[in-house]
């Protein structure tokens, strides 16, 4: 059996275990910069405030509805998310991390348990021991995990949190509850297509014949489709594949049209790409480089450009990605603008043990043993603290946020107060 | 160009010697007796840490657990895991704030009770929003 344990809102969650005063009330939580809603409490949801909400449209509505705003406080939301999935952990050794607020767990060998009591045992350990309140969706395969833990958290009056799909009846009515674009893995195309059909419901779907779906959606709609009958055909990924991008893009706290500010900031971007595919021990052999101005300003000329630059040889060293970024920048460099945005995305990544050697650049294994240090020194006295030349020292991510909540897991000067 | 500025230099296989790589460094001193015998550092975790997921940390501000020994600038230790019982000390959120005191849980009502002659104690009624949020373990204080 699998169970898919997603929690309920759970960034506002967070913040309602340091602040339970905004128990029961709305709160939306912003995106980087505080640009636009990206997470909402029921509550908020309620009020009508859609998903991606710029925050300027909707500052007069979030005041007169008593709204709670904050920005993301990625620091609180990781830890409390580790937290979570640590206790995930003591109920079966296979727990695949979906996401910072999803897990797939696989039972094997759990025949003499009653497995709703165990997740209804879990559910409520982790409630209590971290605050956060998770439903579970139990099920044969993971794509109806994903079904069960809809109706889990849909109804959570009648369900307590917890729903499993157990019977072939059960089933059925699962399917035919869950609009076709609801389900998991079929995406905006799928769904338009299987629309246009007069498919609705993931029933429907499932009706369909094994080589149309093989034949449109490939392998993996079929894999899909026997996954709903209750066949687990999806397996459990536990450990992460690597990324096959990476990317850092940031808007500005201001707007900048200096060359030289502009210049900081690209850098910047590129070292930490630099640091991320390190990570994970993977080269990238491209760098897509985009730049762009503020586009709410009024009167100012519009203008977003983007441009894509091979490296001469695979690499991961801050030096390399600093160096051609900001040559891709520096083309796209226009005087006159104010920048509100850029980014670096590391493409075409290889593994970084089977790099392929060049007949004119010899210095990579420099490079190596200087980052293996620079990546040592902020292990120990933490990040950011040596830079490129081309890097402010004071600023790394210097972004708006004006209702940022504390650090308070991972800051002793953060924590709570109690009288 | 001429012959001189460019030569080619071929690895010799023959003059090549196999070494072995010694990982700990040499030195021509009595090797430490110790070697054998590393453990790691005490740290305060492994005492007041129980179930590191479920363990949060407060800073006391004021004297109303005074004779419990939590003093203003206190660092408490608090575990989620555990359940609140009868005369356990516990940080409680209640009508909008934090508040550290000791449960006293009577028949139909729960008191929760400062411990300095100089606060009074707060009954907890069906009125009150009362969240029993973590029980303190440890204190740490300055000496």
């Amino acid at each position: 059996m699998f169970a898919l344990v997603d929690c309920n809102n759970f960034y506002a969650s967070c913040e309602r275990v340091f602040q339970p005063q905004f128990e029961g009330r709305p709160i939306v939580i912003l995106s980087n910069n505080d640009g636009c809603v990206i997470a909402r409490s029921n509550e908020a949801k309620a009020l009508g405030i859609p998903m991606g909400a710029p925050a300027f449209q909707y500052k007069d509505q979030f005041k007169r509805q008593n709204i709670q705003v904050f920005s993301s406080n990625y620091a609180l939301y990781g830890d409390m998310s580790h937290r979570v999935m640590t206790v995930l952990k003591r109920y079966t050794p296979n727990v695949e991390i979906y996401s910072i607020d999803e897990a797939f767990l696989q039972f094997k060998g759990f025949e003499y348990f009653d497995l709703k009591v165990e997740c209804a045992r879990m559910r409520k350990q982790v409630k209590q021991w971290t605050g956060i309140p998770v439903s579970v969706g139990l099920a044969p395969s993971k794509a109806l995990a994903k079904i069960a833990n809809k109706i889990a958290k849909k109804f959570t009056a009648k369900t307590q949190g917890v729903y499993v799909i157990d019977t072939e009846e059960k089933r059925i009515k699962a399917l035919r509850w869950t609009a076709i674009g609801e389900v998991w893995g079929i995406g905006r195309q799928h769904k338009m297509r299987l629309e246009a059909m007069g498919l609705q419901t993931a029933l429907d779907f499932v009706g369909l014949p094994d080589d149309w779906i093989r034949a449109h959606m490939s392998v993996l709609g079929l894999r899909l489709k026997k996954d709903l009958q209750g066949l687990p055909f999806i397996q459990l990924e536990e450990i992460d594949p690597p990324k096959k991008s990476i990317a850092t893009t940031r808007s500005f706290e201001t707007t900048v049209s200096q060359w030289g500010d502009l210049e900081e900031r690209v850098a910047t971007f590129a070292v930490s790409c630099a640091e991320k595919l390190r990570k994970q021990r993977s080269n990238c052999s491209a760098l897509y480089v985009f730049v762009r101005s503020d586009p709410h300003k009024k009167g100012a000329t519009p203008y977003r450009n983007s441009c894509t630059v091979t490296l001469p040889y695979a690499s991961n060293s801050n030096l390399d990605l600093s160096k051609y970024a900001l040559t891709a920048a520096k083309s796209l460099f226009r005087k006159g603008i104010h920048y509100k945005k850029a980014g670096v995305i590391a493409l075409g990544l290889t593994p970084a043990e089977t790099r392929q050697l060049t007949l004119f650049e010899s210095h990579v294994g420099k490079h190596q043993a200087l980052m293996y240090t620079i990546d040592k020194i902020h292990h120990r006295y933490g990040p950011h603290q040596m830079k490129l030349g081309n890097q402010d020292l004071k600023r790394t991510w210097k972004m708006r946020q004006e209702h940022l909540s504390k650090r308070y897991t991972t800051a002793l000067t953060d924590i709570i107060k109690v009288k | 160009m001429s012959e001189s500025h460019l030569s080619f230099f071929k690895p010799n296989p023959a003059t090549r010697k196999m070494l072995h790589l010694v990982q700990e460094g040499i030195s021509a001193g009595f090797p430490s007796p110790a070697d054998d015998f590393k453990e790691l550092r005490i740290s305060i975790d492994q005492e007041v840490v129980k179930n590191e997921e479920a363990t949060f940390y407060a800073r006391v501000s004021g004297q109303s657990m005074q004779g419990a020994g939590l003093d203003d600038g206190d660092l408490l230790v608090i575990d989620r895991s555990q359940e609140p019982e009868n005369s356990a000390i516990a940080v409680c959120f209640i009508d909008g704030e934090f508040t550290v005191k000791r449960l006293k849980v009577e028949k139909d009502c729960i008191y929760l009770m400062p411990e300095n002659p100089r606060y009074q104690p707060i009954k907890v009624t069906e009125e009150n929003q009362l969240q029993i949020w973590g029980v303190v373990t440890y204190v740490v204080k300055k000496v």
